[in-house]
């Protein structure tokens, strides 16, 4: 049973909030249209690189936060 | 000949914890001789076992190092004051060892009297000591703005004795800066941030060197400026410059000590040509209007302070080579939870500036890569300026 919903949706965290997701998600799925420029997106602590973004599925527990920049000195 | 003796802290449980004490003596040698003889022990401190002056010890007679007058043979007379200062992780410099630097900043020479006293507890950590503390004075570090961040930055290397400071800054003080940027005064509301910057670091300590770059920083300046430091630490309060300061210190190989506020927020990292930059991580610039200034949205005045002692940390580790740095980490500061997080990040192969495939291979026009209207220098620094 569990074997079966593991295969249809994976479980993630973004920004601190559990999310399910449809397996084969990449990271610029996650990513809001009006944010594709000038954010940075981290996965379980390490920031994937723009040119990565939707060649890198998430995988199940996987830890996900988008950073925006700050401007401010 | 009575001879007035500075006892450093460390050499004070042999007399009775006091700070000076008066012997008899025709030389140096001599006083040495009549230290130990009234403070059994202390010829063990400042001799080795060929009985010489190791150094690691360093004697003043009358704020001259004796190395540089007849050394322990130097005679002495009534009223000299001598002082005894053991510089604990390392030894002076050969005597005599001189430069072309400015007189407020020799840069290899032996450390004065007054500034082994001033960075006395900078000195006694193992991690700086003389050594560490002639770096700090021979070090240039370019600061952008005298603002929340550069204010705090330039306060901390200051204080530390780091020898040159330039400023990169065109605004003047406004009430509202007064929140937070901790360089500026009250009176000192529509004075240049540059004046009023210069006036503080070099009340704080005379002995640096403040320079004034009194103008705002540009594709046409940024490199020629950069180019005369060894450090960059930003201060800057929007995109635009921060992607101008990362490309022109890549592009002049700098080191890059970044940090920003809003809010509660701060991020802080270091940028060091070759382990990736500001566009490895931000490849883009929000889109204009999308992420709010400090002026648009607010910024808590101690987070400032916060992030900007983090960047002068980040300096004062790459100077003395100690510590492991925020090279490929971004610190992540929330004041409201208090919480520091740190995120990997690495150099992108497909950068525009530091990829394998450079495009940016000189300065741009960054308004227009930001989509932000042109910098304007206000009216009323213009006639300052």
């Amino acid at each position: 049973m569990s074997g079966q919903r593991a295969s249809t949706s994976v479980a993630i965290s973004l920004n601190g909030e559990r999310r399910t997701v449809a397996p084969g998600t990449t990271v610029a799925d996650l990513v809001p249209s009006t944010w594709r420029r000038g954010v940075a997106v981290a996965r379980n602590g390490e920031v994937v690189t723009r040119g990565e973004w939707s060649s890198t599925a998430v995988e199940p527990d996987d830890k996900l936060e988008i950073v925006r920049p700050i401007q401010g000195g | 000949m009575a001879i007035n003796v500075y006892i450093p802290s460390p050499f004070r449980r042999l007399t009775a914890n006091r700070e000076y004490v008066t012997v008899e003596g025709a030389s140096v040698a001599e006083v040495l001789d009549a230290l130990e003889r009234d403070y059994p022990g202390f010829a063990n401190l400042v001799y080795d076992r060929e009985r010489r002056v190791p150094t690691h010890i360093n004697i003043y007679l009358n704020n001259q190092e004796i190395h540089d007058l007849q050394g322990t043979q130097t005679t002495v007379a009534d009223g000299d004051q001598l002082a005894v200062i053991p510089a604990l992780a390392g030894g002076a410099d050969a005597p005599g060892a001189t430069n072309g630097a400015s007189d407020s900043a020799p840069s290899s020479t032996a450390l004065t009297p007054d500034e082994v006293m001033r960075y006395s507890r900078h000195i006694i950590m193992p991690q700086v000591g003389p050594q560490g503390q002639r770096k700090l004075r021979n070090a240039k570090v370019l600061i952008i703005g005298a603002g929340g961040l550069g204010g705090p930055v330039a306060l901390y290397l200051a204080l530390a004795g780091v020898g040159t400071i330039g400023l990169v800054e065109f605004d003047v003080v406004d009430l509202s800066n007064l929140q937070r940027q901790v360089l500026h005064q009250t009176q000192d509301v529509g004075r240049l941030k540059i004046e009023s910057a210069r006036d503080k670091l070099l009340a704080y300590n005379p002995h640096i060197n403040v320079v004034e770059h009194r103008l705002p920083i540009t594709s046409d300046n940024a490199m020629e400026i950069i180019s005369q430091y060894d450090i960059v630490v930003n201060g800057a309060d929007n995109f635009a410059t921060r992607y101008l300061v990362n490309d022109a210190a890549y592009l002049a190989g700098k080191t890059l000590v970044d940090g920003a506020i809003l809010l509660f927020d701060g991020q802080a990292t270091v940028y060091k040509p070759g382990h990736g930059c500001y566009r490895c991580l931000y490849p883009d610039p929000p889109p204009p209007g999308l992420v709010p200034s400090c002026a648009e949205a607010g910024v808590l005045g101690a987070i400032t302070g916060i992030v900007g002692s983090i960047q002068a940390t980040e300096v004062f580790k790459q100077i003395l080579g100690v510590g492991e740095s925020l090279v490929n980490r971004l610190l992540l500061i929330d004041a409201l939870t208090m919480e520091f997080r740190t995120m990997k990040i690495r150099r992108d192969p497909s950068c525009p500036l530091c990829g394998d495939n450079p495009t940016v291979t000189e300065l741009i026009d960054y308004d227009m890569f930001c989509g932000s209207p042109p910098l304007e220098v206000p009216v009323e620094a213009q006639a300052l300026l």
